[in-house]
Formats: structure tokens, C-alpha cells, sequence
């Protein structure tokens, strides 16, 4: 079975005396990596220039507000069951008279805290939210963090800024495909890839 | 007369010192600069413009950590032998001559270190000595990894010494004198020692990467098989000694080599530059500037070797120490051995033919 065309039949035959002088063998060698020497670099110089990862990479999560600027969330506590690594917790308060501009259902989390260390961004929150509250970005992910203090975000870091809202155009990897395909044709495209953590 | 003399000799002195070691600590920044090249990458590139500054971190990286002595060594020789590793390696660069002569108040002094009438010698002495560094620090590690680090690069530097000398006679046989300073000017006028002595040069290059323990011939700190050799149990600044005076070593063997084989201080057309200078600038201020040019182009030589010693460290694998030793015995010193006589052979025949037809 032939798996590739550039395989190779082994042969154990005496070195000729061009071989067992290492000398030739030594220069195409020395050949080959002066010219990576001189060759273009693939490195990205990472915290000045960062790639785009695609629409489909899971980063760091956002609580969404919807179109008239009220939390989704409405604290049910799925997004905390589905977790395998444990890392959300929340607690839950009841609506009062006059917060049905901040908050869409009559429940709402007064504290959301995701423990970054804990979470291995596997988006089964996400998936699991029926409210369409708890995404993980594609454009962000959690910063280098110095302290222990700063890994765990509550709500001032995950809720959404109605002036900076989040969008993405493509929500699965057919669609992400579609996209890189109209990207790639040169189509515009709403969402501009940006990366801020 | 005498007090310019001695004040010229101290300044070539300091300075060939400082230059040694800027360049062995810069060497280290090439090195990485160009394993990062030959691997697609950009290499150190944060401290300073790219990365320039990145030997002085290093350097006080090294001194801030803590200056470790394992229990069981034997403390004086843990200690001694990195300093004997720094100090032979220094010692080398002093017959080095890295230009012609300077004048100066009508006295002309060579801007080498000692004008020794045996410098090839004495770098070879020196060069032997590097091994007690070595070999001390291993056995005083008391650690056996060490210990068999220390042996290999031991039995590693002897071999290929035997090789390195018989190689250098046919160059002596030429030259018919041991003073670096001598080989170097009968060097003048594009007759490189290179083009009568290819086979010579080539051995002679094996050796010297052999002896600065650099890959392919890296066994002594063979950290697949050996941990990390003679300096396993080494940390701090004592370990970057070792690891300098290896830098060290290889600018030594640089400077040696472009003495030896590429014409050290001269260059193609440096007559016409020396006539343009001198007619110019008067005799005094000429003849210096001309020098100085040498200089450059002496250390220009060098540095490319040094190159050249990176270049192979990232093109070939190591050896195995059986074909370490079989290369050293077995094909390095027949081949020098040949060398010679078709050196004498050329001395003895062809010289005088060519002579000859020449008249």
C-alpha cells in the first residue's frame, strides 16, 4: 500500500567514497539552512500584532444585553450545572419595580463570577444558555493576569457595553467556512476581525 | 622611547581584552540571533534594538542567582575550575596580531599583545591547558555525569590535538617560523595560506570545532546521554563562565584560523589602499589608519568564522562518541599525516620547478 508518492525504498548499499567524506553532504546541508537564514520570518511579534482567530474561537465570555439594553441573563443556573470545570457561580435576585429597563426577566443574577483559571473554554455554557445570555467571544481572550484576584470576573467585566457591542457573523463552522470563503474572495463583510483583550 | 612603547602595549592590551570579551558576550546574542534565523524565526528581539541588549540580562540573570556549591564537591576545585576554563581562554588572544604596526612618535610597535618568536606554540600550550578547566570542574562536581562529561571532553580535546598539530606543521613547513606575526606577513599579497593548504585548513577547522567542544562534536555537554556534562552541577555565574569562556574559546579559534589560513590582518588591494593613505595623510597618520583598516578586516575574518561555527552548530547532528573517535584517530590524522608529506614533496620539488620556469 502506497500511502504517499514520496515515500522512500531503504537501501543499506556501501556509502561511495563522495559519501564517506561527509564534506559534500555537510555543504548542501550548510546550504539548506542558509537559505532559511535568509528566508522570510513566521514569527508574530504577539502582544503588539495578533492574529485573527477565526469567527468560530472560543475566548473570553460576555453576558449580552439585548436590543433595548437589558441583561439577558436571567439567572436559571444552567450555564453553571453544564459546566464541567466548575467555574461559574451566581446569585440570584428578584426584579424590582422600576429595574425592568436594566433587567429583561423578573429574575436576574446580582452576582455572575466566571473563575478563569478554572475555565477550559469549552462553550458548553453557551451552549447550554437559554437565554442566549453567555457568550465566549472570537475576538478577545482573557489577558495575562498577575494576581489571583484578577481571574475570577464578576459582572462589571462580563456584562456587555451597549456602546462596544459584541456581533458575530458566523455561528458554526459551515457558516465560519462560508465566511473565510467570502473573506478570502475579497466580499466585504460586517464584522471586522479585532483582538483587545 | 620606551615609556610610548609600554603605554601603546598596555592599550593594545586593555583593548584586545575588552574586544575578546564584548565579543564572546555578543557572540552569545549572535548565536541565538542566528539559531532564530536558521529556524524561521526572529530570535532575542525585546531588550533593546533588536535584542542588543539582551547579554547584559543574561549576564545579570547569572550573577543574581544563587552561587550553589552541591555538599559533596570538593569546594576549592568546584570553584577553580570554571576560573581556570576563563583564564586559558583569555591567556590565547595574547600573540594574536590583530594588525600590522602603529607608529607613533617615530616608534613603530605591533599591535599585537607579545611579539613571541613561538606564538603558535603558546596558543597550542594555552589551548591544552583549557582542558583542566574542564576536567576539574567535573571531577570536583562529584557527580558521575559530570565526571564522564569531564573524561569525554578530556579524551575528546587530546585526540583531536594530535590531528589540530600535524595539520598546523604543513602551515610551519611553509612558513618555516612559529611567530603568528611572521606567518601573517608572509601572508601579504593575496598568498593566503588557504590555496596551498585546502586539505590542511580543513582538519584544521574540524579540530578547532572539536576543541572549542562545539556541536557536532558537543559530547562532553551531551544532554541526551550525559545530562548536562561537566557543568551539571554548575549554576550561576560559574556555570556562565564555562559557557563564556566556550565563547571565548571560539573567537580565539576564529581569530587563529583567519590567522593562520586566511591572511589575518591583510586583504585584497591593501598596497593601493596603504600608497592612497600614506600619500594623503603623511607617513605617520597613514600608516595607522591603514592599520586600523587591517584590524577591521582581521576581526571582519573572525567574526565570520565565528559565524560559520553557529552556522554548523544548527546544520549538522552530533556525533556518536565511537565515530567521534574513529573521525579523530582514523581519518583526521592519516589525512594530516598525507598532508604533510605532499607538503614536503611540493617544498622539495615543485617549489624549486616553479622557480624555475618563474626565472
Amino acid at each position: 500500500m502506497q500511502l504517499t508518492n514520496r515515500s522512500k525504498q531503504v537501501s543499506n548499499k556501501e556509502m561511495t567514497l563522495m559519501e564517506r567524506a561527509y564534506l559534500p553532504a555537510i555543504a548542501t546541508g550548510l546550504g539548506i539552512t542558509i537559505k532559511h537564514f535568509f528566508s522570510k520570518k513566521v514569527t508574530i511579534q504577539y502582544p503588539e500584532v495578533k492574529r485573527y482567530l477565526g469567527p468560530v474561537f472560543r475566548g473570553r465570555h460576555i453576558l449580552k444585553r439585548d436590543a433595548d439594553g437589558r441583561e439577558r441573563c436571567t439567572a436559571c443556573g444552567l450555564c453553571a450545572v453544564a459546566c464541567p470545570a466548575e467555574a461559574i457561580s451566581m446569585v440570584a435576585a428578584e426584579r424590582e419595580k422600576g429595574e425592568e429597563n436594566l433587567y429583561r426577566e423578573e429574575k436576574y443574577a446580582a452576582v455572575y463570577e466566571v473563575n478563569m483559571l478554572r475555565c477550559i473554554f469549552c462553550g458548553l455554557c453557551e451552549e447550554a444558555c437559554p437565554k442566549q445570555a453567555v457568550y465566549l467571544r472570537h475576538d478577545e481572550f482573557v489577558p495575562v493576569f498577575t494576581d489571583r484576584d484578577q481571574v475570577i470576573w464578576g459582572k462589571d467585566l462580563l456584562v456587555e457595553d451597549m456602546n462596544n457591542r459584541y456581533t458575530r457573523e458566523a455561528w458554526t463552522k459551515e457558516e465560519a467556512l462560508a465566511l473565510d470563503i467570502k473573506r478570502a474572495n475579497g466580499e466585504p463583510t460586517n464584522v471586522t476581525p479585532r483582538a483587545v483583550p | 622611547m620606551e615609556l610610548t612603547v609600554f603605554i601603546i602595549k598596555s592599550i593594545t592590551i586593555l583593548v584586545v581584552f575588552a574586544l575578546t570579551l564584548v565579543i564572546a558576550m555578543y557572540s552569545t546574542w549572535g548565536e541565538r540571533k542566528v539559531a532564530g534565523f536558521i529556524q524561521d524565526r526572529e530570535g532575542p528581539n525585546r531588550a533593546g534594538w533588536g535584542g542588543l541588549l539582551q547579554p547584559l540580562a543574561d549576564a545579570g540573570k547569572m550573577f543574581f542567582k544563587e552561587d550553589f556549591i552541591p555538599a559533596m564537591a570538593s569546594k576549592w576545585l568546584f570553584i577553580a575550575g570554571p576560573s581556570l576554563a576563563m583564564l586559558t581562554a583569555l591567556l590565547a588572544s595574547a600573540v594574536i596580531p590583530f594588525g600590522s604596526t602603529v607608529r607613533f612618535n617615530g616608534v613603530e610597535v605591533p599591535l599585537q599583545g607579545v611579539e613571541s618568536n613561538i606564538g603558535i606554540l603558546y596558543v597550542f600550550g594555552v589551548v591544552a591547558l583549557g582542558v583542566y578547566g574542564i576536567m576539574v570542574g567535573g571531577w570536583a562536581s562529584n557527580n558521575k555525569f559530570s565526571l564522564l562529561g569531564a573524561i569525554r571532553a578530556a579524551s575528546q580535546n587530546i585526540s583531536y590535538e594530535i590531528a589540530m598539530g600535524l595539520s598546523l606543521i604543513a602551515v610551519l613547513m611553509m612558513s618555516s617560523s612559529l611567530s603568528l606575526g611572521e606567518i601573517v606577513s608572509q601572508q601579504h599579497g593575496g598568498n593566503w595560506n588557504i590555496f596551498y593548504q585546502p586539505l590542511g585548513f580543513i582538519i584544521f577547522l574540524t579540530c578547532s570545532f572539536a576543541e572549542c567542544n562545539r556541536v557536532p562534536f558537543d559530547l562532553p555537554e551531551c544532554e541526551t546521554e550525559l545530562v548536562g556534562g561537566y557543568h551539571t552541577e554548575y549554576g550561576s555565574m560559574k556555570l556562565g563562565f564555562y559557557l563564556f569562556a566556550e565563547y571565548i574559546n571560539m573567537f580565539i579559534s576564529s581569530a587563529i584560523i583567519s590567522t593562520l589560513y586566511f591572511g589575518g590582518y591583510n586583504y585584497p588591494g591593501m598596497d593601493w589602499v596603504y600608497t592612497q593613505l600614506t600619500s594623503a595623510l603623511g607617513t605617520g597618520m597613514g600608516h595607522n589608519i591603514a592599520t586600523l583598516i587591517g584590524t577591521a578586516v582581521f576581526f571582519g575574518k573572525a567574526i565570520f568564522f565565528i559565524f560559520f561555527y553557529m552556522w554548523v552548530r544548527w546544520t549538522i547532528p552530533r556525533f556518536r562518541y565511537d565515530q567521534l573517535m574513529n573521525l579523530g584517530w582514523k581519518k583526521l590524522i592519516p589525512l594530516a599525516v598525507i598532508n604533510i608529506i605532499l607538503t614536503a614533496a611540493g617544498i622539495l620539488f615543485l617549489r624549486p620547478l616553479i622557480d624555475q620556469i618563474l626565472n
